[in-house]
């Protein structure tokens, strides 16, 4: 916990986006979380790519449930809409909203123990009905808030810092999310900004559920020699398959790439997912072999990143249930009450 | 890139801008800090022992700290670090006790030739070791420009009685209304061990143009006119004033004007007006008291009617650049222009004199008549005779006078010690860490977002009636205190230890100023344009880190750093430590100080 406030003070030459703002305009209020937490730095990569996107403040919904992972939305975008929903409630909570206004950028931030145990039913429904929003775990493999025990996804097998050896198997929440039709997965690592920023961006920018796994060491509880999810480990084990350059609409005419080694993705929105290839064979378009791919490296007690899959041309929820475009509470009476022919009209239809 | 080097006194020396720039290394934030605290005393001691004269110069300092202030970096404008020091002055007790003691006599006797700043910095470095020091000045009371020619609006004659009698009351054997007139007797003279020229550069520059002798009676030179009005042998002046000449003396002089029935008093400056040698605030107070600066115009004639002065005649130039940059002024082709007065004050610069000094004494003195004296030792090319102040190396101002005057009298001492006088003591250094508890630093590191405050000045309808009512109020407790909270704490230094650092980036992200960066090694100027912002400022320097575990080293750009010690609050090893880098320069006789 920190007590002193963030100096407003800034860096002389601070770059302003389109919008005239600068990165420091879209932070929260200063975290409370411990010194050094992976959660800080995964707030500092939604900030910048929230900044470079031009994204204006008050059109993106931060949503999250119960954890240290779901504080972190006071900590950054200090000018959105928030809603910290009852424990593991997230996805419900998103989806109403989403629902009623598909006009807002709709952020869920979770944590394992939010997503992966008490709402991990609402996780794979939200996910599976193709939700428009980016869902990010940040996922650190322990109870960091009730101090240390294992959580849903801590290895079988690794150690707590007490010395406990954990004989539960983990959930992968990223092989979850592809089984279950997320058309955007990805997984990173809160040490990396070079790759987490850009793949947030193009999670945001993404039409259709996009989850995002982001490993995120408990300095205080879960970055230990025996655990799978501290800094050193993940460095040691990180198998990156590629690296993505996300490129807005507006810039994309003048892209250079190289064919063979790179692998371009054009989204709904016209913005452009320039792949760099790392594994060679690897196609992030392709869900059954990235599935199998992730569980053979898996197995070797590998943690692959990167942009895992993606499919350009999802789709939402909205498309399936033929909602009206128009956020609810824009409709008027003329449209909410269309009168006693159009009922009529309705139900001589369903005779 | 090599891991930085922060052994030594310079590295963490230079973060700390204006006690780097101060040429008597003044412990600035240091002092910041205890006026803060409500600590006026200790403020001012601290002063003291550094720049020897805190309520003079908190009122008169050319003040090279400001400049180099970081917050001037930061946002618009720099700390008042002058002003400040005045806040010290006003508002301590009674320091008396606080004074050095005087040892028992050693023996060796000390001449001292004037008693202006750098002299008296001399006796007062010497007499406490237990010299026998002797003052000669042709004035009958000390201080000598600093009460010669700083208008009393400006500098209280109290001010100068009081910080001037700290020094005479160590047990200085005063020598006033005792001007020197040969060195060479002085010299016979075996009494003394060693004598310091502290003269100053008391010849004011003269312009010799057509009209200039006919019209003499109100054709007066700026610094001897001044210390006339200082001295009330001159009450009154013209209605119609200009003054010739763009620095503090021209700005002196047409304040004092308009104070002594100057009604229409102009500046008249050959330069350009951001060239012009005058300070930017002395130019803005001259501006408020309604004296307007006329630029690029070269005096080219008095003129006169049978002898009393009817004006100036004016040639129009305008500045021209050559190839290389340097700035050349050339007739515009304009008419002349010439401006009616009843009185010209010429402030265009001041010279060094030594008739008092014989050439054949074995003292070399340059083509240009100045004294070969030593640039570290300020020994001239006779051994037991020392140099400093504005004597030394032509007119600069106080502070450096004084700087010069600690220098000279390390030199005296080691002298008449028969030690090296090119072994020079290096400055006390010591680093504390102010960590207290896990989210508690023993420093205000809540910076405040105010912008520079003004000091309130008099109004000009009382103020311009009476040349000895000081103008400036100077800061209150309140104001005082806003504006000691806009100091950045530089001398709070982020002090970082690779081997326990992880590389979570929690300082990287929490940072306000985008400072850190951890990054591959690369040359100094690759590296500077890789950080997280560039680093674009190559006055400062860059910390960098020895190899991490992961290969890449840590780089602080020190430009902006706030000092907030958020890197070392968020930092979950304690890699980054906030320590105070406290520096103290040695003077004569003392013992450098290390913890």
């Amino acid at each position: 916990m920190t007590y002193i406030t963030k100096p407003q003070l800034h860096h002389p030459r601070l770059v302003e986006n389109a919008l005239g703002k600068t990165r420091r305009d879209y932070e929260g209020s200063v975290s409370t979380l411990c010194a050094g937490c992976g959660h800080d730095s995964i707030s500092a990569a939604i900030i910048q790519a929230a900044y470079e996107l031009d994204l204006p403040p008050h059109r993106v919904a931060k949503l999250s449930g119960i954890g240290c992972s779901s504080k972190t939305p006071d900590y950054f975008l200090g000018a959105s809409h928030g809603f910290n929903t009852v424990h593991g409630r997230m996805p419900s909570v998103l989806t109403g909203a989403n629902l009623a206004n598909r006009d807002l950028i709709y952020l869920g931030v979770s944590g394992d123990g939010d997503s992966a145990s008490i709402g991990f039913g609402q996780f794979a429904h939200a996910i599976r009905r193709g939700v428009n929003m980016t869902y990010i775990v940040e996922n650190n493999g322990v109870y960091g808030l009730t101090k240390g025990q294992f959580s849903a996804t801590s290895d079988k097998g690794s150690k707590s810092k007490k010395g406990v050896v954990n004989h539960d198997s983990a959930i992968d929440l990223v092989s979850v999310a592809l089984q279950l039709g997320a058309t955007f997965v990805a997984r990173s690592f809160s040490g990396d900004k070079a790759q987490l920023v850009p793949l947030i961006k193009a999670a945001l920018s993404h039409q259709g559920s996009a989850f995002i796994d982001c490993i995120s060491p408990c300095i205080q509880f879960n970055n230990h020699a025996g655990s799978t999810k501290s800094f050193d480990y993940v460095r040691d084990h990180n198998e990156a398959v590629n690296t993505l350059d996300f490129v807005v609409p507006r810039e994309a005419i003048h892209l250079d790439y190289e064919p063979g080694t790179n692998t371009l993705v054009t989204q709904h929105d016209g913005s452009v997912l320039n792949l760099h290839k790392l594994a060679e064979h690897y196609d992030p378009t392709d869900r059954i072999s990235a599935m199998a791919y992730l569980a053979g490296r898996q197995a070797q007690g590998e943690v692959v990143t990167g942009l895992l899959y993606v499919d350009p041309k999802a789709t939402d929820l909205h498309e399936g249930l033929e909602t009206v475009e128009t956020p609810l509470n824009q409709l008027t009476d003329a449209e909410l009450i269309p009168g006693s022919k159009v009922l009529e009209r309705l139900n001589a239809s369903l005779r | 890139m090599q891991r930085t080097s922060t052994d030594g006194p310079d590295y963490f020396h230079k973060v700390v801008d204006c006690q780097w720039a101060c040429p008597a290394h003044t412990p600035v934030p240091e002092y910041i800090r205890l006026i803060a605290d409500g600590r006026y005393s200790d403020a001012y001691m601290v002063n003291w022992r550094s720049n020897v004269f805190p309520g003079i110069l908190g009122r008169t300092c050319d003040r090279p700290c400001e400049p180099a202030c970081r917050r001037g970096r930061v946002e618009d404008e720099p700390v008042a670090i002058c002003r400040l020091k005045r806040v010290a002055a006003d508002n301590k007790t009674d320091i008396t006790a606080f004074l050095p003691q005087v040892a028992p006599r050693n023996g060796k006797t000390v001449a001292l030739v004037g008693a202006g700043p750098a002299a008296l910095t001399v006796a007062r470095d010497l007499a406490p070791l237990g010299y026998h020091v002797v003052v000669f000045d042709g004035d009958a009371k000390a201080g000598g420009m600093i009460r010669r020619q700083i208008p009393r609006f400006r500098l209280p004659e109290e001010v100068i009685d009081e910080e001037v009698g700290y020094i005479t009351g160590l047990g200085i054997d005063m020598r006033l209304g005792q001007r020197i007139d040969s060195l060479k007797s002085l010299l016979q003279d075996e009494t003394y061990d060693a004598v310091f020229v502290g003269t100053g550069a008391p010849r004011g520059r003269d312009l010799d143009l057509p009209g200039r002798k006919e019209a003499a009676a109100n054709i007066h030179i700026g610094i001897d006119w001044l210390s006339s009005v200082a001295f009330e042998h001159v009450e009154r002046i013209g209605k119609r004033v200009i003054v010739l000449g763009g620095g503090n003396t021209a700005m002196d002089c047409c304040r004092t004007s308009r104070r002594l029935g100057g009604e229409d008093v102009k500046v008249i400056v050959r330069s350009g007006f951001d060239e012009m040698k005058a300070s930017p605030w002395e130019k803005e107070d001259a501006l408020h008291e309604d004296i307007p600066i006329l630029n690029f115009l070269v005096p080219k004639e008095f003129t006169h009617d049978n002898g009393r002065l009817t004006g100036v005649i004016f040639e129009k130039v305008v500045a021209q650049f050559d190839e290389s940059g340097r700035r050349k002024l050339v007739a515009s082709g304009e008419p002349d222009q010439h401006f009616e007065c009843d009185d010209v004050l010429v402030a265009v610069g001041q010279e060094n004199a030594f008739p008092w000094i014989e050439r054949d004494l074995g003292l070399d003195f340059d083509e240009w008549g100045m004294p070969k004296v030593d640039e570290v030792t300020f020994q001239s090319t006779l051994p037991k005779v020392f140099f400093g102040g504005d004597s030394a190396f032509g007119p600069k101002n106080i502070i450096w006078a004084v700087a010069q005057g600690h220098d000279a009298a390390i030199s005296i001492d080691r002298f008449c010690q028969d030690q090296d006088v090119r072994d020079r003591p290096p400055p006390g250094t010591t680093m504390v860490s102010q960590k207290m508890g896990i989210h508690e630093w023993s420093y205000d590191n809540d910076i405040s977002n105010d912008l520079r405050h003004r000091v309130p000045l008099r109004g000009k309808d009382e103020s311009l009636k009476n040349v000895k009512l000081e103008v400036e109020l100077g800061f209150d407790l309140q104001l005082g205190l806003a504006e000691a909270q806009r100091c950045l704490n530089c001398d709070v230094q982020t002090v970082f230890a690779e081997p326990i650092c992880i590389e979570c980036d929690a300082c990287v992200d929490i940072c306000p100023v985008d400072a850190i960066t951890f990054t591959a090694n690369g040359e100094e100027g690759d590296l500077r344009m890789r950080l997280s912002a560039p680093a674009l400022n190559l006055t400062q320097d860059l910390y960098v880190s020895g190899e991490l575990k992961t290969g890449r080293v840590m780089v602080k750009d020190e430009d902006v750093c706030l000092h907030c010690g958020l890197c070392a609050e968020r930092c979950p090893t304690g890699a980054w430590d906030m320590q105070q880098f406290t520096l103290e320069m040695t003077h004569a006789g003392e013992k450098p100080c290390a913890r």
